[in-house]
């Protein structure tokens, strides 16, 4: 009963939002020294590649992106399961916090990927397995946001936007097995758990990028989420003293 | 330790240099401007719900 009592207290918006609020500058400080040193390796220590000239440089954010705008989504199917399975109010804010995030991550992907394309493949765009996967995801995050935004009532959204979330969950194992599924013009991974195909140095510099976006989309997403809980729990005692009281 | 002779040699990146500047400066762009837009947000969130909370109290008292 007891633990019980604590969990519920833990998911509770009034006890987050000071610990999101607490968090936040960690999370930033860690991101700008992961990304500093990440772009010091990557951008000034790393050798040429043999194949790719410099311009596979552009892997050390083409990489992380993809990664986060992946896992980003997981994340949110993740608390879109707990908010329709417990009835949680925080996890629909979670989710809705980390949706425009997810979904630059996911427009950085192409961006990036079409500008390594243009000069290794020859051209900006394939309607290749992996490439189209990864618009459909973006059209994910896009068609999740419009969704909640449309939807008045806030727990309805929530409900709405986790069942299109968990629906579209299926869209992950699509993009991160496409390579392997399907003939693709997109290279297959070149990190995976047991080796990897890159030379150390680079793979160093691609690891501290990819933590570095990490740090970064908790940071955004704390931020955001706190402007959320502000917002629809205007209603409660503590948000009303958090206001007059002119703390932030 | 540095891979590059000049800092010009940087900035060409071995004739790749539009794709690969491409891609970070728009990067960097957005991760600038994602965290602007949020702390508007914030700011405008904060002043409406106070606003908000003013025009309730008044028209409690009355």
């Amino acid at each position: 009963m007891n633990d019980r009592f604590n969990l519920y207290r833990f998911s509770s918006p009034a006890t987050f939002y000071p610990l999101a609020g607490k968090m936040i500058p960690w999370f930033i400080a860690a991101g700008t020294l992961l990304g500093l040193v990440g772009l010091y390796i990557g951008m000034l220590v790393a050798p040429t590649d043999f194949q790719q000239g410099e311009g596979y440089r552009i892997i050390f954010i083409h990489v992380p992106t993809s990664w986060m705008s992946m896992f980003i989504y997981l994340v949110m199917a993740f608390w879109a399961a707990i908010g329709l399975a417990f009835n949680t109010r925080l996890s629909g804010m979670m989710a809705q916090a980390l949706a425009p995030t997810g979904a630059l991550m996911a427009f950085l992907s192409l961006w990036t990927g079409a500008l390594w394309g243009k000069p290794m493949w020859g051209t900006w765009w394939v309607w290749d397995a992996r490439l189209t996967s990864e618009l459909i995801l973006l059209f994910l995050y896009i068609g999740y946001m419009a969704l909640v935004a449309a939807i008045d009532d806030a727990r309805r959204a929530d409900k709405a936007g986790g069942i299109l979330l968990l629906v579209g969950v299926v869209n992950i194992p699509i993009i991160y097995f496409s390579v392997k599924w399907w003939n693709t013009l997109h290279q297959g991974s070149s990190v995976n758990l047991t080796k990897s195909s890159m030379a150390e140095i680079m793979l160093w510099g691609m690891l501290l990028m990819a933590l570095a976006f990490w740090m970064y989309s908790i940071a955004v997403a704390l931020a955001r989420v706190r402007t959320i809980i502000l917002e629809r729990e205007c209603h409660t005692d503590w948000v009303r003293a958090e206001l007059t009281g002119g703390k932030s | 330790m540095i891979h590059w002779n000049s800092f010009s040699d940087f900035l060409a990146m071995g004739g790749y240099g539009l794709y690969v500047w491409g891609s970070f400066g728009v990067t960097a762009l957005i991760m600038v401007i994602e965290p602007i837009a949020v702390a508007r947000q914030r700011k405008t969130t904060i002043a409406r719900l106070k606003r908000q909370l003013r025009a309730e109290s008044r028209s409690t008292e009355a």
